[in-house]
């Protein structure tokens, strides 16, 4: 079946060609450079501060020609895989198209050319969407207040824990421990650990869910909180959360919900109501900024109504017609060294205003009907870890193929990339043996489902018939597999004229 | 309203497939007290027309008279421009829609530029390595502060009160979850003083040149200080300043961290910035973040992949000694195209505009009556006494079309003696709009 977002469409695109590095094409005399005239006369530093201050080593950039520059990050660009070229299945990741009006509202000058010190009552309009975005996501996942802060979900999951902290804190308790199930995001037991708690990794039953006997036997008032992902990172839904919530509760304990998979029951099931205490979300996830190669996110954490005077501060409140900064009574204090990364909270309001509740609500749908077809579609070749019907991502093991061929999860992540789709998440959650980790997301068309499916299969077939093509994958992309081992052993993070590559 | 490809018919035949007759039973597992019934309190979805014109009407509140305010505020915020060539090359979608350099075989173009990045910081801060990028100049300050404290096996840091006052602030946030004691340093004469302090169990200094006010300070004396007693030396730095100033590196600065906004990023009202870091080479293994290295691939190509892995929170889990996992990959690219767009001498051409215009600037409020804070040296940033308070100048002057600087108050900065406006000046502003600016605080503020 042909395909708009895979196959032949995507790697034949990719520049095959080695790119120098900006330094080799550094040419002495060569700018890109014009300078306005301020009619101020320039002058000379060491006019105006004293030579001590100055720099004495000669600083060496680069130097090179604005066409120059220009081809170079243009030849670049074309070593890369996108969404824009093609299909991302990466379970956990939610690499959902970035729509393009939402780029067009990021570069809007009413926005974009705020100084973030201007006084709150010359920048309404920031004011004003930061209070509407935070409204929209406190009904999205039904809590009672929020921050936009955090620049990435790790920051937004360590301002949670912090903020879980400061209640138990007010309250004259000091709890030393967070429970983490064993299928947990790797960010979550980092986040912990920094927030002064200690982790406690809790086991997962026979249907790939939380393990209550083992809750229950762990459950104890040295428990701060239970961090819990809900679709978990299996893609099952935890369908025991309220029993889970009220033993924690009874404890004394709160629950954090990891919104990295929230895109499965937008407008379905609310975090809110499952009785959670702390959420973090991931705008660029599930509310599709694009993700920038690795970045900017945005992590805002939503809370219920009794972690509301702990909030970082300032917050965003209402007065009449007028928005205004607030000081949460008992602040854990500032995340970030303004208010967020505040064109990415706007394109995450226009994502949210453009798609409305029915919108939203048929996002989740859609992802859910993606990745259930395909598992079911798969699982003669690849089954599923668990036998629980998959939300938005399905969690396959390739372990009886290993066993049979030799062939990994890894050679065939690496087959996936000749066949011009990105891979899927490999070797996670890490109870899985083998695990291929598939988030088709509701913007992938059945088509191009087809078209991954089919290239599993094939994949399938070729690791019993010929094994080695698959080892020696890709060939089709810019580079073949690269030597992960000789970058650490030989660590080279910057360019050097005279050390041969 | 959605993006989603799929018809009525597709639809139909994969519930037909999956043996479900409504899209409802795609939940029907879930129990029926959990699932969400009725709409959500939301407004229905609009065209693409409509959410633009939305959202314009909303961004319009914050112009002032249809205009932007011009900007003399600082901060670690400057308004600097930003090339052509920059805007078009960082929005190329190969860059803003891919994800993570997971997959080294289709994510050279990323992985290269990032490589580039760390290099041209490296070069600007005479560090020997940068990581990736981090979130902001805080959170850079903030994986400064563990990294020193974890390698010197020591609790407590000092901070300059010269620090921008968010940053500090942001740092004892995340001091909540290390337990590190954070201690503050008065300013004296608008600069670092260590002749008095008790430096026991400290693990850094931390100390910005050009500080908060926009006064240098003496790092090499210091990171002596620092060395003498076995503590690191973090060096808050400028980008764009740096091309100028004695380098964090020469100045025996062990860890340099800066905001890397400067570097092609609006002003975006605070946001997505840039966090920069660069290390000595002895630290290279406690670095936060995402590193890129250079490498081989099968073939013998040369190739690029993320590198010391095992630091990766991912891996590491609970032993972790930071969850930064997202950094700023995007905007790191951005200033890589920037910096190489300026180059050696168009960055330096950058600083010297901007600092002979501030120096300007001050001669002229001098003259018009107006005392420097301090009569200490300065480069693009400096500080003016206020005799009012001057959160309202700033509002007053806003009237006028201006953002004139940022308010500093002795509370907020310690060892400050009066009520402050810090202002500053880049290679956008002109000598009208400055003599503008004289006239305005003159009649206001005097």
């Amino acid at each position: 079946m042909s395909s708009p977002g895979g196959k032949s469409s995507s790697i034949p695109l990719m520049g095959n060609e080695e790119e120098p590095t900006i330094f080799e094409l550094s040419c002495t005399g060569r700018k890109s450079y014009t300078m306005r005239s301020t009619g101020v006369p320039v002058n000379e530093l060491k006019d105006l501060v004293d030579g001590m201050f100055l720099r004495d080593d000669e600083l060496d950039l680069v130097e090179v020609s604005e066409r120059d520059l220009v081809a170079h990050f243009t030849r670049l660009s074309h070593r890369q895989f996108s969404v824009d070229l093609g299909f991302y299945p990466l379970g956990s990741c939610t690499m959902k198209y970035n729509p393009k009006f939402c780029d067009e509202v990021a570069s809007y000058e009413s926005l974009v050319l705020i100084h973030p010190a201007t006084p709150s009552k010359f920048c309404q309009g920031w004011l004003d969407l930061c209070f509407k975005l935070t409204g929209a996501l406190k009904e999205i996942t039904g809590m009672a207040g929020g921050t936009l802060q955090p620049a990435a979900g790790a920051q937004g999951e360590l301002t949670g824990l912090l903020l879980i902290k400061a209640y138990h804190e007010s309250r004259g308790e000091s709890r030393k421990k967070v429970i983490i199930p064993n299928t947990a995001h790797g960010t979550n037991p980092a986040s912990v650990t920094l927030s002064g708690y200690e982790p406690v990794t809790i086991g997962t039953n026979k249907d790939g869910l939380v393990n209550i006997d083992e809750l229950k036997a762990i459950l104890d008032d040295d428990v701060a909180a239970i961090m819990l992902t809900n679709p978990n990172t299996l893609g099952l839904f935890e369908t025991e959360i309220a029993e889970i919530a009220s033993l924690v509760h009874n404890i004394g304990g709160l629950l954090y919900y990891d919104g990295a998979n929230l895109n499965a029951i937008l407008g379905a099931v609310r975090p809110g109501d499952m009785g959670f205490d702390v959420v973090h979300l991931n705008l660029h996830k599930t509310f599709a900024t694009p993700h920038g190669g690795g970045g900017p996110g945005a992590g805002p954490v939503l809370v219920s109504k009794r972690l509301l005077d702990f909030l970082p501060s300032p917050i965003v409140t209402q007065e009449g017609d007028r928005f205004i900064f607030t000081y949460p009574k008992h602040s854990i204090g500032r995340i970030h060294s303004w208010f967020g990364n505040a064109v990415v909270l706007a394109r995450a309001y226009a994502y949210i205003v453009f798609h409305g509740n029915d919108g939203l609500k048929t996002v989740g749908e859609l992802a859910v009907l993606n990745a259930r077809y395909l598992k079911e579609r798969l699982k003669e070749y690849f089954p599923p870890a668990y036998d629980s019907p998959p939300m938005h991502e399905a969690v396959l093991t390739a372990e009886s193929v290993t066993k049979e061929t030799g062939i990994k999860a890894l050679d065939i992540a690496k087959g996936l990339l000749d066949r011009g789709f990105h891979a899927p998440t490999i070797y996670f959650p890490l109870l899985v043996h083998e695990a291929l980790m598939i988030e088709p997301t509701e913007t992938e068309s059945l088509e191009t489902v087809d078209s991954l499916i089919d290239s599993l299969e094939e994949i399938y077939r070729c690791a019993y018939e010929d094994p080695e093509l698959l080892k020696t994958a890709p060939m089709n992309t810019p580079v073949s597999r690269v030597d992960e081992a000789r970058a650490a052993r030989q660590l080279k993070p910057v360019y050097k004229r005279d050390t041969p590559a | 309203m959605n993006f989603s490809p799929h018809t009525t018919e597709d639809v139909r035949s994969m519930l037909n497939f999956l043996g479900l007759d409504d899209l409802s039973d795609l939940y029907g597992h879930i129990p029926k007290e959990l699932l969400f019934h009725g709409k959500l309190n939301l407004p229905d979805g609009l065209s693409e027309f409509d959410a633009k014109t939305h959202i314009l009407e909303i961004s319009g509140k914050n112009l002032q008279h249809g205009n932007t305010l011009v900007c003399f505020a600082g901060g670690g915020s400057y308004d600097h421009d930003i090339s052509a060539a920059t805007n078009s090359l960082a929005s190329r979608s190969e860059f803003v829609t891919a994800y993570t350099p997971y997959q080294p075989e289709v994510a050279q173009g990323v992985l290269q530029a990032l490589f580039e990045f760390q290099t041209l910081v490296t070069r600007l801060t005479a560090l020997d390595v940068s990581n990736a990028s981090l979130y902001d100049g805080a959170s850079s300050l903030v994986e400064a502060v563990n990294l020193a404290t974890s390698h010197a096996k020591k609790e407590r840091v000092l901070l300059s009160a010269g620090i921008h006052p968010n940053w500090r602030q942001v740092v004892e946030t995340f001091a909540i979850g290390t337990g590190h004691q954070v201690e503050t340093l008065p300013l004296r004469n608008g600069i670092t003083d260590l002749s008095d302090v008790d430096m026991t169990n400290v693990a850094a200094i931390a100390v910005a040149s050009p500080n908060a006010l926009g006064f240098l300070e003496r790092i090499d004396n210091l990171a002596n200080t620092a060395k003498e007693n076995k503590a690191l030396l973090i060096q808050v730095f400028d980008p764009i300043a740096a091309s100028v100033l004695k380098s964090p590196g020469a100045s025996g600065a062990d860890i340099a961290v800066g905001e890397g906004q400067s570097l092609g990023m609006p002003l975006s009202y605070g946001g997505p910035y840039l966090g920069l870091f660069a290390v000595k080479s002895e630290y290279v293994r406690l670095i936060p973040g995402r590193l890129v290295g250079e490498t081989v691939d099968k073939l013998g190509r040369k190739a690029y992949v993320t590198t010391l892995r095992s630091r990766e929170q991912d891996i590491r889990r609970e032993k972790a000694s930071s969850n930064v996992c997202t950094n700023q990959t995007l905007i790191a690219i951005r200033a890589a195209i920037q910096m190489s767009w300026l180059g050696t001498n168009g960055i330096k051409e950058v600083a010297k505009i901007s600092a002979s215009s501030a120096h300007y600037l001050a001669n002229q409020l001098v003259q018009a009556g107006f005392a420097l804070a301090y009569d200490s040296p300065f480069l693009y940033e400096f500080s003016i006494k206020i005799k009012i308070d001057p959160e309202e100048v700033v509002e007053a002057v806003c009237y006028e079309g201006m953002l004139p600087g940022i308010a500093r108050y002795p509370h907020e900065i310690p060892g400050i003696s009066s009520n402050l406006l810090t202002i500053a000046t880049t290679e956008k502003r002109t000598k009208d709009e400055m003599d503008r600016l004289v006239s305005i605080l003159k009649k206001i503020a005097l």
